[in-house]
């Protein structure tokens, strides 16, 4: 056990220290969130009818949320890498504890999400963004964000080892998880949407913890959201972290 | 090319560390071996043999299995039948305890392109449960032997071919392994990385590690195996030493083009006191076997000169890969190629 943790710590550390030399990365995490929302807060945003709600206060959640779900392309970018490029090979043929690959390649997407969350958050306050929360409620949004953007990472995961390349790994997430960040309460009042739309955006995971972190940072009602959020993260986790294992041992073994 | 006697006398040089690679059992014993990718029988039947502290030549096209063969050997599949026993574990059962024991070094170069090279190198030590400080220290050393030490501290990507494959092969060395495994070590190499890398193997042989290597070329079995494993299609061909295998192709052979003109025939019975078989006459070249390669030119031209038999070219061919396939199976070893990049 202990040997898992410690190769899940190299394993994070080295996916970590390599990520300031890929420059295309650290602007993943840093200029492309602050170029959307800049362009949503100043482009459509004044066409869009939040009542109740400035946009940027609207916007700033759910733009942390799509944010956060897409933070673990990392994983399913590096791990097709890894594997094409035979380092699985190599660390398969080593003495480690075999899951640390996975366990460490989505723990430190959990650095990088919350470096994003962080420059969101900062760029959010800049352009006038307000908490209406106390500080247990700020800090459990931050956890929320990050539990589900962990249960992200373990999809990308599965992801990264189902394609045959890091670009399908980039355009297949991208397929599908654009339209799940789009169809959902992120950028729009789900009310604004047609009927079929608005039945897909209300049973959408992501309009749940969008939710979720209004109620909790913007003081909107919560309902069943934040609970959903933890649910639905949980749930995620459930089904794709084992998966994405069972990938890893076939995909590893089976070349 | 210096026999294998002059090179690992040489090699002695670029060793500064010496691996204690010689304590324990650290033989390589292949029995039966079957693993078939669906209905693609990759390894069908192998047994392959290496004593401890010798290197075990795995020859044969892409294709051949060579790959599998080594995935197999080193834990990262498991066989569908068959048994392999290497440095005392078997290769299923004691798995995790055999990763301990052995070295890998595959294809393609296996680095992480934006760690430094001792980042890399520490990298793997830590994986191998040594704490930071040990593993740092190893990492030093090993860039050290390497030549790495003035590039060890730029991502790999910024390394040469060459380069790479020695952070790759110094990676494979961290735990000081007892058994190495290479698969195709030099492919894609330049002559002169190749050269250096052969001797970095033959240092390692000298300090008593096992190796198996696996090759597509003659001449890097030649000079570095003590005993060859001809495969083809998941089976062991034929296996012997170097000189064993090269008796069975022919050896050397010399090859003549005759002057415009020339009396071809007057080509051959010049030279057939030379070689125990007859001459004979492909594409207007005259071939023929030699026995010994020192001397064979010179007293090919001497002899061609006394009979007044005017020459174009003339030169010694080694038996290539080609030579063995054809030799051994009747086909050329690259005709089964066609559509297939990998050897898996």
């Amino acid at each position: 056990m202990s040997r898992l943790v410690s190769d899940t710590l190299v394993i994070a550390e080295r996916n970590l220290v390599r990520l300031p030399r890929a420059p295309d990365l650290l602007l993943a995490f840093t200029v492309q969130p602050i170029m959307f929302v800049l362009l949503f807060v100043y482009v459509f945003g004044g066409a869009i009818s939040t009542p109740g709600y400035d946009y940027v206060d609207f916007l700033i959640p759910g733009i942390i949320v799509q944010n956060i779900a897409f933070g673990g392309f990392v994983t399913a970018i590096g791990l097709n890498e890894d594997l094409s490029k035979g380092l699985i090979d190599r660390f398969r043929s080593l003495p480690m504890a075999r899951p640390a690959v996975l366990a460490g390649r989505t723990l430190s997407d959990v650095v990088t999400n919350g470096l994003s969350v962080v420059v969101l958050v900062v760029t959010g306050l800049i352009i006038g963004f307000n908490f209406d929360a106390s500080a247990v409620e700020i800090v459990a949004g931050f956890g929320i964000l990050l539990l589900f953007g962990y249960a992200f990472s373990w999809v990308f995961a599965w992801l990264g080892l189902i394609v045959s390349s890091p670009e399908s790994a980039n355009s297949v997430g991208f397929i599908a998880v654009f339209p799940l960040t789009f169809i959902s309460s992120a950028f729009v009042p789900v009310d604004s949407m047609p009927d079929v739309l608005q039945w897909f955006a209300d049973v959408n995971p992501f309009t749940i913890v969008v939710d979720a972190m209004r109620a909790l940072w913007l003081g909107a009602p919560a309902g069943n959201s934040i609970w959903g959020a933890v649910v639905w993260s949980i749930a995620i986790l459930a089904i794709f972290a084992p998966l994405a294992v069972a990938r890893y041992r076939k995909a590893a073994g089976g070349r | 090319m210096p026999t294998k006697a002059e090179s690992e006398v040489t090699s002695e040089a670029p060793v500064a560390v010496r691996e204690p690679g010689s304590a324990g059992d650290a033989t390589i014993s292949v029995r039966g071996v079957v693993k078939s990718y669906g209905d693609v029988r990759a390894l069908d039947g192998v047994d392959l043999e290496a004593a401890a502290g010798t290197v075990l030549g795995v020859l044969g096209p892409n294709g051949a299995g060579k790959t599998t063969a080594v995935r197999v050997m080193t834990t990262l599949l498991k066989p569908d039948a068959g048994t392999i026993r290497v440095a005392g574990l078997d290769a299923v059962r004691d798995a995790a305890a055999l990763r301990e024991k052995i070295g890998l070094a595959g294809q393609y170069a296996a680095v992480d392109e934006n760690l430094t090279g001792a980042e890399n190198l520490t990298m793997v030590g830590r994986l191998y449960g040594m704490d930071r400080a040990a593993a740092k220290a190893r990492a030093a050393e090993l860039l050290e032997r390497f030549d790495l030490v003035e590039a060890g501290g730029r991502p790999a990507r910024t390394y040469s071919g060459g380069m790479r494959r020695r952070l790759d092969l110094a990676a494979a060395l961290v735990a000081r392994p007892p058994v190495l495994f290479l698969d195709e070590p030099t492919s894609g190499l330049d002559p002169r990385s190749r050269l250096a890398l052969w001797e970095t193997i033959e240092g390692l042989v000298a300090d008593g590690t096992t190796v198996l290597l696996t090759t597509q070329y003659l001449d890097e079995a030649d000079r570095l195996a003590d005993r060859i494993a001809v495969i083809d299609k998941g089976r062991v061909i034929a296996d012997g030493t170097p000189d064993e295998l090269k008796d069975k192709v022919g050896g050397e052979r010399l090859e003549i083009q005759p002057a415009e003109g020339a009396d071809v025939s007057a080509v051959a019975a010049a030279l057939a006191p030379m070689s125990d078989e007859t001459p004979f006459t492909e594409d207007g070249r005259v071939k023929l076997p030699v026995r010994q390669r020192t001397g064979a030119i010179v007293e090919a031209v001497r002899r061609l000169d006394e009979a007044g038999v005017g020459v174009d070219d003339i030169g010694l061919a080694r038996p290539t890969l080609d030579d063995v396939f054809l030799t051994l199976t009747g086909h050329a070893a690259e005709e089964r190629e066609n559509g297939k990049e990998e050897d898996r």
